[in-house]
């Protein structure tokens, strides 16, 4: 069975169970294969406007940490660490962004400094309020992924 | 990049520390054998000019004001044994050169390292029967700072010969490299791996010792080194192990080693 199928199962089981909206996947039941999650985690489409918010709130994605972006020009400090974003959607399809922005480290190994955004699979001695959380929700996910899929140059 | 105000500045400073126009730090530093970085900087080449210039004029450092309250507590009196550091210590510019400098140090006794932290609650107890202070107390604070700038200039060397130094540097080293909290990171994946680097604000540096206590401008008040690995550590979004206990003391043991040559710049400037 491959793991794209297990991930289909997930959703169609969802459907079975008589919602008519598909359910959130949650983060253990995530599979990224072959470097993409090609479903939405919630089968909800993202809102771009939501998820540039996410992208540059400390709290939150606090991708502007890493990321120089041109698009939020507005904000003062832009880190260095990663390669600028502008311009993703040209670099990436959505189905590879949703897998960067869920476990980078599934993408890029296991060395890399960006954190996973969608996973369990952390470091050691959590600090309890954050103890089986993930730094993003699926739904930020998904807003995150989609403004990534509106930065083409 | 131009980017309207967007401040990008990569790598560390190329300028020069000499305090007061006659104490010349050394804050570029060929790496002892084994480590993994070539050439050691000091932070303040990741500060800002302002930042730097603070750091170079002790009449314009406001660390020097928790030497002068170090100076004062050094000749006090406290305990039911009625003694001073002076007591004992007489003048600290002779008996304590050099010995910031050099710990943390084997403590026998203790059979555990000692930093000057440990060793001043060691001789309030032992020798004053004055109580320990509390961890990042005012006057503990003040004391450390008096302590390590006896030893301003003076290169940064520790004996991992002693007792089971050794050990604990590597305790300390396997701390370094483990990836810690919800963020995911390990005191390399930032300080190693991508030193001189803006993080969002943050000009990362190579996280040395040398200047600890600092005087941090954000706190406008003197931070200690445990207090420093513990924010650290918090930010990765991870519990935070207590000041002195052996995790964080096996953590200064080695990134006090990973400083070596560096010149104590206590109390140094940063932002
Ligand atoms: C602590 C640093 C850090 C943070 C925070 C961070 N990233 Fe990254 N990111 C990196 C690094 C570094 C890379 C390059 C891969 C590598 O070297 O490991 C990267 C790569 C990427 C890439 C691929 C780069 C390309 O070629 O276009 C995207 C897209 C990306 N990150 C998006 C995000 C988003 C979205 C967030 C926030 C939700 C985020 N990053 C948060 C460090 C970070
Ligand atoms: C009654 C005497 C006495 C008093 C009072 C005293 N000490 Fe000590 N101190 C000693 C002795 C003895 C040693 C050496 C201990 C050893 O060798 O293990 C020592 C060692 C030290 C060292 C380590 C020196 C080195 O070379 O490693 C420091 C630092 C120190 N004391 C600081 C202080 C401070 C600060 C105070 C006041 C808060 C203080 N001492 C009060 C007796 C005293
Ligand atoms: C998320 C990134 C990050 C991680 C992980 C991290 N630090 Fe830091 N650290 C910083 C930043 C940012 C600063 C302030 C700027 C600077 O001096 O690098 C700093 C400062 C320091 C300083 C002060 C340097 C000086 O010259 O004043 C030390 C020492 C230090 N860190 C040690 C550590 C240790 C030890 C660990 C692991 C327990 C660690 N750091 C983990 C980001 C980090």
């Amino acid at each position: 069975m491959t793991k794209g199928f297990v991930i289909s199962m997930a959703i169609a089981s969802a459907a079975l169970a008589g919602s008519a909206v598909a359910e959130t996947i949650a983060p253990d039941a995530v599979e990224i294969v072959d470097m993409e999650v090609a479903a939405s985690l919630t089968g909800q489409p993202g809102d771009p406007i939501a998820g540039r918010k996410t992208f540059a709130d400390r709290g939150k994605g606090n991708c502007l940490a890493c990321h120089l972006n041109e698009d939020l020009k507005e904000q003062l400090f832009h880190g260095e660490v990663g390669p600028p974003v502008d311009g993703a959607a040209d670099r990436w399809t959505a189905s590879q962004l949703r897998a960067i922005v869920v476990n980078s480290k599934d993408v890029f190994g296991g060395q890399t400094i960006m954190p996973g955004f969608y996973t369990l699979n952390v470091g050691i001695n959590v600090a309890e309020e954050y103890q089986g959380k993930t730094i993003l929700t699926a739904q930020e996910v998904e807003d995150v992924v989609a403004y990534l899929m509106t930065l083409s140059q | 990049l131009a980017l309207g105000g967007t401040v990008m500045a990569g790598g560390p400073a190329d300028d020069k520390l000499v305090i007061d126009g006659e104490i010349e730090i050394i804050t570029r530093t060929a790496a002892p054998d084994g480590h993994p970085l070539g050439e050691l900087i000091s932070g303040w080449h990741y500060r800002t000019e302002e930042t730097r210039a603070l750091e170079a004029d002790s009449f314009q450092n406001p660390g020097m004001l928790y030497v002068e309250r170090g100076a004062e507590i050094w000749n006090t009196v406290e305990g039911d044994a009625g003694k001073s550091c002076a007591s004992c210590h007489e003048d600290a510019s002779e008996t304590m050169k050099g010995v910031g400098a050099s710990y943390p140090k084997w403590n026998e006794a203790a059979g555990k390292p000692f930093n000057i932290e440990l060793q001043i609650n060691e001789c309030r107890e032992a020798n004053m029967g004055a109580k320990p202070y509390k961890f990042d107390a005012a006057d503990q604070k003040a004391l450390t700072t008096y302590i390590k700038h006896q030893s301003l200039g003076m290169p940064v060397g520790i004996d991992l010969s002693t007792g089971a130094m050794q050990e604990w540097w590597d305790k300390g080293k396997e701390v370094y490299y483990t990836r810690t909290g919800q963020l995911n990171l390990a005191c390399a994946t930032c300080h190693e791996g991508y030193n001189g680097m803006f993080i969002r604000a943050d000009h990362l540096s190579q996280g040395n010792v040398n200047g600890f206590p600092t005087y941090r401008l954000k706190q406008a008040d003197m931070v200690s080194l445990h207090n420093r690995f513990r924010g650290c550590i918090r930010d990765t979004r991870a519990e935070f192990p207590p000041a002195f206990s052996d995790s964080l003391m096996a953590l200064e043991v080695y990134v006090t080693w990973r400083s070596s040559g560096l010149s104590v710049e206590t109390p140094a400037v940063r932002q």
